[in-house]
């Protein structure tokens, strides 16, 4: 498991390419890519996104454990920035390994999931003179249903 | 003595991100009576605790959580990872 949280730029190929090359005996890689997108069309200069550094760490490995104990997963990989980001960045990305593709596909949603409101990350979009927090959606909430057992 | 850390729109309510707190609070919740009832920018921010998160030493949880022992409570919204 690789798991690293940064306010620097990461190189999605790099991190692909690297990811899969050094999986053994995998015979399927599933990479998710998170990107800042303007919602409102043209209105934000910015995002920033604040987190909790202590906490951090420890709540994306627990997720990345928890996906670790549910599917038959070689590896997983997840980056996540914080900090100052412009309209069409990379925020995050996570990566999955597993011998057949079922499993790196869902073990990815979950990862997903889990870190939209698990993970302890708030974004605040700048555009001119306003601010505003991005807020929790219940959907996001809703998603975490399905994985319960 | 515990710390007390804020988060998002939380930190920006109260003004200040981190403060330690001498408390004889048993629960989270308790915590909370104690904070507003010091100043109105903690009863505004703590007014809908439906629209807040706990987190009791890095580890999320309710606002029933015990506080023996602990050392670290955070305060904070919906996360909006990902």
């Amino acid at each position: 498991m690789d798991i690293r949280v940064q306010s620097d730029a990461f190189d999605l190929g790099a991190e692909s390419n690297a990811f899969a090359t050094r999986q053994s005996a995998m015979g399927a890689v599933v990479t998710f890519t998170g990107i800042v997108r303007d919602m409102d069309g043209g209105g934000m200069s910015h995002m920033e996104i604040e987190h909790y550094p202590g906490m951090t760490q420890k709540a994306l490995e627990a997720i990345a454990d928890e996906a670790m104990g549910r599917w038959a997963l070689g590896d997983i990989l997840i980056i996540h920035r914080h900090g100052s980001l412009r309209p069409d960045d990379m925020i995050m990305m996570v990566a999955t390994a597993s011998r057949h593709r079922k499993d790196a596909f869902e073990a990815a949603e979950f990862l997903m999931d889990y870190l939209k409101s698990r993970a302890p990350f708030w974004k605040k979009e700048h555009g001119g003179a306003a601010a505003r927090w991005v807020a929790a959606r219940d959907d996001d909430e809703d998603a975490l249903d399905r994985w319960r057992r | 003595m515990m710390d007390v850390l804020y988060f998002a729109w939380v930190r920006e309510r109260i003004g200040l991100p981190k403060e330690r707190i001498e408390t004889t609070a048993a629960t989270v919740r308790d915590l909370v009576h104690e904070l507003q009832a010091r100043e109105a920018r903690y009863e505004v921010a703590f007014a809908d605790l439906d629209a807040l998160r706990v987190a009791v030493d890095q580890e999320l949880t309710d606002f029933d959580a015990s506080l023996k022992g602990v050392r670290e409570v955070a305060f904070f919204p919906p996360m909006t990872g990902g």
